[in-house]
């Protein structure tokens, strides 16, 4: 394999691997639905921030989209605890409005801003390789380091908050008897699911990164009953999925985003098929 | 529980509570006090509020009226002379957790929740899983539990928070005999040890042998007490309506009232409670 092909593959494994760690929370809090909420409604702040700096690799983008990842988690809140909205309710109106809010404005915008919908909604995990930074006289993809330092935040901050992420998921309620600040949590979660969602972004588009934080904590469940283990198969599927991907990419000269998702989504029903078809023992 | 001033603050009051869902009252003047060292049955009809009544004194929601006064204190000075068991249906049991994850859940605090539990800690953790005969399913899933040990399980979680007081939502729902006698077992020596237990029960006849202590709820207080004060037919009718079947077998109890009330009388089902169920 060519070099650039391993940028290509170790970016989106480090993506793979961030978004199954979050995901397994996401999924076992059955909040799956508020990681695609996110994913879609940080789009407008993406645009925005764009329009504001011009710029593709500004730090500016990065805060505009976790900004416009909170709104929504904010927003979404509001409108279940204060207009006691159904949650799915709440989640269908935010996130639609804020992510019809993004197209409008890069349809609007087209001629100005080098920001296609295409890549917007499908990402560019294959101009990985072009997009080179500087050390001294070595040359990295910038993604990869991103995807390498965000991999190191997730990990982070799931050895600090491992503990109270297992005890808010399981039972809230109990959470808060405790005295313990449930909102505080709830809402670092979601900046941590912005962040990730508006990183993955950029590498897989704004449509698939549903299927990263959720398909392989899914398949992990579908396995194991012990937290840890189902985390670190989610990892392992999430990495899995992108090797997977990008020799199926190269085979059937197509996107790799895609095929990363079709992969991880393969593991899943093969997965559901073998728990089908094996006997129970019990 | 040093000096007997202190015994003389209730363990709970509850002033002039009334709460509410999306604007349809389910509580309202709710007003009572429970003494320390007693075993009290929260008893009323489905959808009578019990359960709200639970997360309304936990503050878990915000009441329309009223407040809750617990050793005399706000909540959040006492919080950790508290103990909440929810209702076991309020979680998914499919959560990959051991049973004794879920019991080190009553050690965390603010404080330690980004550090690892400490041995005093994990000590209190064997006790309670011991207390419930739950030690020897501590390493397993708790997808695996039948309801009545999911129950054990809850029951040592708020064992292991080392309460004064305990705030139980349907502890017996779901289990058999022999785990009804070992749970009530745990509360009696609980109430003994001078710590006042309260718990939402739905069983009325069960409610008068078990508890000395009784509010009788129907969306608002129908009585609350002693149970030989409360346990009267005008009470139940009150809280029950007209449902005749009930009160005619109730009426049968009450006039056996001299029937010996057990209440420390379970050792002599010691050990067989445990386990297998
Ligand atoms: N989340 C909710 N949203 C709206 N209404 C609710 C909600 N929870 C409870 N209620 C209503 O409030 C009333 C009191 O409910 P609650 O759960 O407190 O009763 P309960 O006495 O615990 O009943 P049960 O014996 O069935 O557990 C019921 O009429 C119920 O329909
Ligand atoms: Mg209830």
């Amino acid at each position: 394999m060519t070099i650039e092909a391993w940028y290509i593959i170790i970016t989106g494994a480090l993506i793979a691997a961030s978004t199954a760690i979050l995901g397994s929370f996401l999924v076992l809090r059955k909040m799956a639905m508020l990681g695609d909420a996110i994913s879609h409604a940080v789009l407008p702040g993406i645009v925005v921030a764009f329009l504001l700096s011009g710029e593709r690799d500004s730090t500016l983008l990065l805060i505009g989209a976790a900004f416009s990842g909170l709104l929504a988690s904010l927003l979404i809140e509001l409108l279940h605890r204060k207009a006691r909205l159904q949650e799915d309710a709440s989640i269908g109106v935010s996130f639609t409005w804020l992510f019809a809010m993004g197209v409008l404005l890069i349809s609007a915008y087209t001629g100005q801003v080098d920001l296609d919908q295409e890549c917007v909604l499908y990402g560019e995990i294959a101009y990985v390789p072009l997009d080179l930074m500087a050390f001294g006289n070595t040359y990295l993809p910038r993604p990869l380091l991103v995807a390498a330092l965000l991999f190191l935040i997730v990990l982070l901050y799931l050895l600090f908050s491992f503990k109270g992420l297992k005890l808010m998921s399981f039972n809230p309620d109990f959470a808060q008897s405790l005295g313990i600040r449930t909102q505080v949590w709830h809402f670092t979660f979601m900046a941590m699911v912005s962040l990730t969602t508006v990183l993955a972004f950029e590498i897989v588009g704004a449509i698939l990164i549903v299927a990263l934080l959720v398909v392989p904590a899914a398949t992990a469940f579908l396995w194991t009953r012990a937290l840890i283990p189902m985390i670190v198969l989610a990892v392992f599927i999430g990495v899995l999925s992108s090797f997977g991907g990008y020799g199926l990419a190269s085979v059937l000269k197509g996107s790799i985003a895609g095929a990363m998702v079709s992969v991880a989504g393969l593991l899943f029903f093969s997965s559901l098929l073998i728990k089908l078809l094996t006997p129970k023992k019990n | 529980m040093k000096n007997k001033d202190i015994n003389k603050v209730p363990s709970l009051e509850v002033h002039n509570l009334a709460a509410s869902y999306n604007r349809m009252p389910v509580l309202w003047d709710i007003d009572f006090q429970i003494p320390q060292g007693v075993l009290t049955g929260i008893v009323g009809p489905n959808g009578s509020g019990k359960t709200t009544l639970l997360r309304n004194i936990m503050g878990l929601m915000k009441a329309d009226s009223g407040y809750v006064k617990i050793f005399g204190e706000d909540l959040n000075k006492v919080r950790e002379r508290v103990s909440y068991v929810p209702q076991r249906e309020s979680v998914d049991w499919t959560f990959p957790a051991s049973v004794r994850e879920v019991v080190e859940m009553g050690r965390y605090r603010n404080a330690n929740l980004m550090r690892r539990l400490s041995k005093t800690d994990k000590e209190k953790v064997n006790i309670a899983l011991e207390k419930v005969g739950m030690l020897e399913y501590a390493n397993r899933q708790i997808s695996q539990l039948s309801g009545g040990q999911q129950q054990r399980v809850f029951l040592a979680r708020s064992l292991a928070q080392d309460a004064d007081l305990y705030l139980m939502d349907e502890p017996f729902v779901g289990v058999d005999a022999a785990t009804e006698e070992a749970i009530l077992e745990v509360l009696s020596e609980l109430r003994n040890e001078g710590k006042t237990v309260v718990i939402v029960h739905h069983d009325l006849q069960t409610a008068y042998q078990y508890f000395n202590w009784i509010i009788l709820l129907n969306t608002r207080l129908v009585a609350a007490g002693p149970k030989e004060e409360v346990f009267l037919q005008e009470n139940l009718r009150e809280a029950y309506g007209g449902r005749l079947t009930i009160l005619s077998k109730l009426s049968n109890l009450i006039a056996k009232s001299e029937f010996p009330v057990r209440e420390k009388g379970f050792k002599e089902t010691e050990g067989s409670g445990d386990g297998q169920s």
